[in-house]
């Protein structure tokens, strides 16, 4: 058992702690995917889980990702509440089918006489100069589909509390864990009481501007909000924290005290999370916008090759520079 | 690796035909005589008994009326469910025709904390398991997309896309051998579905687990208008070798041969010997669903062959030259039969189409914003007209 402190923990350490806590508080809970067990995991999400709770508890599986997400399934239908890890988010694909087609749609099908509580965890993102199929956003791909929820949280407090709450919930949930940021450290309170998962935290407060970011991307933008303020602007920054479902009410309170939204995502623009934050903020807050909503984001292209990939992905000056045009308006 | 097969025997090439067989065992000379691999048989067409090394059954004469009972009354519910889709009653039926003995045989050698993972032709494995056939035609009529609960016979809901239940049966087990439970889990599956990654992977994650499941592939011959040709060089049960478990054909007309060499498979799974792949080699009497056209792309005379192989005759053929089946048995099960297509009828006439709000009911268990947002709105769009109405 996690000792009930304020501990100061990177962000992986936060998730590892948070898998402990579940394992401990109920033995249904399971960890499986590649990797996972005796190496704890490409990125030691899961150091010392398997040496903590057996090979029965902590799965190294067979490197076949459906085959993964498929048998968490039938785990789950047996009482089971699987953790399961996808190594990379370019590696998700082989398991989209059982995803969309088996997972989100189970429930339903069932008449709601079944639950599937089946978390799949996926680093995704960017920004540390990976090989091809190692630096991708796909979260829009699962946000689109009923019966997921998508979640990704941007600190280590929200990563141990948003696991905790992940693996809590009767429903699939796809739990983005933003890579780049797996070694930021911050403190987490393990005695805490956690707001509602899918409910966005207003990260720094402003009135001139709503940047809204989850993920990765919320550090650039409070870095953006801070560059801002040297230059007199002060930008509200909103931690979405759930891409599905989305905290619509807390943007448009925001966005109705500044006016203006600039959402940020690594994720292309085109029919991404921010395409439908802009129409549907569109539609509430119509007479109160002095601007359009605004996207920045990936491209339509595929993720560039490492080298590239600073140019491709929105940075402090980017965010900055769709933050003057709103404000220009 | 040892190859486990149907009697400790030398899976046979499909190529032996042209090659020229040797000669085989004699339990198997019929088949093999046709150039196909030997498979467990325990009643020929004709309706005779015969002895399998390996592979032995034991019932009484209860027991063997009820399989056919079983059976005529999954035929004749499937019959019905065919003449309501022409009636308009259903949108669409996937007939089990010709593979009864497959399901009955194999559904009956369940027991009651087994589970089972069908696809969505798997009307006689249901009947089994107790499920109310009119559950079954739920989804085929569009009121819903699934509809029963799993949970209350051990029994999985339909699966439409190709293959994925092996999975989810495979995972099942796993959750069965943590638990320390002796019970077996089951995946239904077709020779079309045998191409598909998620059943490689089942098999895979199934073996090195050494999980308590049946693999039961019905080789019906036919993936809509593809013949198993088009998805396999060898007999499909031989995959298994690969995967490092048992793999065994079995006459899948053949009810008592089903039932042993699935009971068998099922007894080895709770001793905690792992997955055994089954390969029920049937045919699809009738077409792929009541979309089909089977005229298209097979020949009649294929269809009359199989007759001749029927599962219900031979068993009758063999209960009345035994002296089991009467004529007032046969009687009275004529007319449960006419009593169960009257009740599918009037049952499926009685079902009632969904609310419209079942659109936005048990997507999530917890609940999401969206989905509740959009509920809202419908039900403001659809009093719209109430409004206008007044």
């Amino acid at each position: 058992m996690a000792a009930e402190k304020i501990m100061k923990l990177p962000i992986a350490k936060a998730i590892n702690e948070s898998l402990r806590r579940a394992m401990e508080d109920d033995p249904k809970v399971l960890v499986m995917g590649e990797d996972v067990g005796k190496l704890g995991g490409v990125f030691r999400v899961t150091d010392g889980l398997q040496k903590d709770f057996g090979e029965d508890r902590v799965i190294d599986t067979p490197l076949a990702e459906s085959g993964i997400v498929g048998t968490a399934i039938g785990m789950a239908l047996r009482g089971y509440r699987p953790v399961v890890e996808i190594q990379f988010d370019g590696f998700v694909f082989p398991a989209y089918d059982q995803i969309v087609t088996q997972l989100a749609k189970m429930h339903a099908r069932a008449l709601g006489k079944i639950k599937l509580p089946v978390v799949i965890r996926i680093p995704y993102g960017g920004g540390i100069g990976a090989v091809e199929h190692h630096s991708e956003s796909p979260e829009a791909l699962f946000a689109h589909v009923a019966g997921l929820k998508c979640v990704s949280p941007s600190n280590s407090s929200d990563a141990y509390w948003m696991m905790q709450q992940a693996i809590r919930s009767d429903d699939p949930v796809i739990f983005f864990e933003p890579k780049r940021r797996y070694w930021d450290k911050g403190e987490v309170d393990t005695a805490a009481v956690p707001g509602p998962l899918h409910e966005a935290v207003t990260a720094r407060e402003g009135t001139d501007l709503t940047l809204v970011a989850y993920g990765p991307m919320v550090k650039v933008c409070l870095e953006a909000a801070a560059a801002a303020a040297e230059e007199g602007k002060s930008l509200e920054v909103l931690d979405l924290r759930s891409m599905s479902p989305i905290d619509f009410d807390a943007i448009q309170r925001s966005v109705e005290k500044t006016r203006r939204l600039v959402v940020v995502h690594e994720a292309p623009v085109f029919l991404g999370t921010g395409s439908e934050i802009a129409a549907r903020i569109t539609e509430r807050c119509f007479y109160h916008l002095e601007a359009p909503v605004l996207r920045v984001g990936g491209y339509h292209a595929p993720y560039p090759p490492a080298r590239l990939e600073e140019e491709y992905l929105p940075g402090l000056d980017r965010v900055l520079d769709s933050v003057d045009r709103a404000l220009a308006y | 690796m040892t190859v486990e097969s149907t009697a400790g025997r030398k899976p046979r090439r499909t190529t032996a035909k042209r090659a020229g067989a040797k000669k085989p065992p004699a339990a198997a000379a019929a088949s093999a005589a046709a150039g196909q691999p030997e498979l467990v048989q325990l009643l020929t067409p004709e309706g005779k008994r015969v002895e399998h090394p390996e592979y032995s059954i034991d019932l009484g004469p209860e027991e063997l009326r009820g399989l056919y009972r079983d059976m005529v009354l999954t035929r004749r519910f499937d019959a019905e469910a065919t003449a309501l889709q022409r009636q308009g009653e259903l949108g669409l039926w996937a007939s089990l025709l010709g593979q009864e003995a497959a399901q009955i045989g194999s559904g009956r050698a369940l027991r009651d904390d087994d589970y089972v993972f069908p696809t969505y032709r798997e009307h006689g494995v249901a009947w089994c398991r107790g499920v109310d056939p009119t559950n079954l035609l739920g989804m085929f009529r569009g009121v819903n997309n699934g509809g029963w609960d799993p949970t209350s016979n051990n029994f999985h809901l339909y699966t439409i896309v190709i293959g994925s239940q092996a999975l989810h049966a495979t995972g099942y087990a796993m959750g069965v051998a943590k638990d320390g439970a002796d019970s077996a889990v089951i995946a239904y599956f077709g020779d079309g579905a045998s191409s598909q990654g998620d059943v490689a992977e089942a098999f895979t994650f199934s073996a090195v687990y050494n999980a308590p499941v049946v693999f039961f592939c019905q080789n019906n011959q036919w993936a809509i208008s593809e013949p198993t040709e088009r998805q396999t060089r060898v007999p499909l049960y031989q995959r298994a070798q690969g995967y490092g478990f048992p793999g065994v054909r079995v006459d899948g007309n053949d009810v008592l041969a089903c039932l042993a060499v699935t009971r068998s498979a099922l007894e080895r799974a709770r001793r905690g010997e792992g997955p055994t792949l089954v390969e029920a080699f049937t045919y699809r009497m009738g077409a792929h669903t009541t979309s089909d056209d089977p005229t298209k792309y097979r020949r009649d005379e294929e269809r009359e062959a199989w007759e001749a192989k029927d599962p219900i005759l031979r068993l009758r053929a063999y209960l009345e030259a035994e002296g089991i089946a009467d004529a007032a048995f046969l009687a009275a099960l004529d007319q449960e039969s006419e009593e169960l297509g009257r009740h599918v009828r009037e049952a499926i006439r009685l079902m009632p189409d969904p609310d419209t709000t079942a659109i936005f009911e048990n997507i999530y268990a917890d609940g999401h914003a969206l989905v509740d947002e959009e509920r809202a709105q419908f039900a403001a769009y659809q009093a719209s007209f109430a409004e206008e109405g007044n």
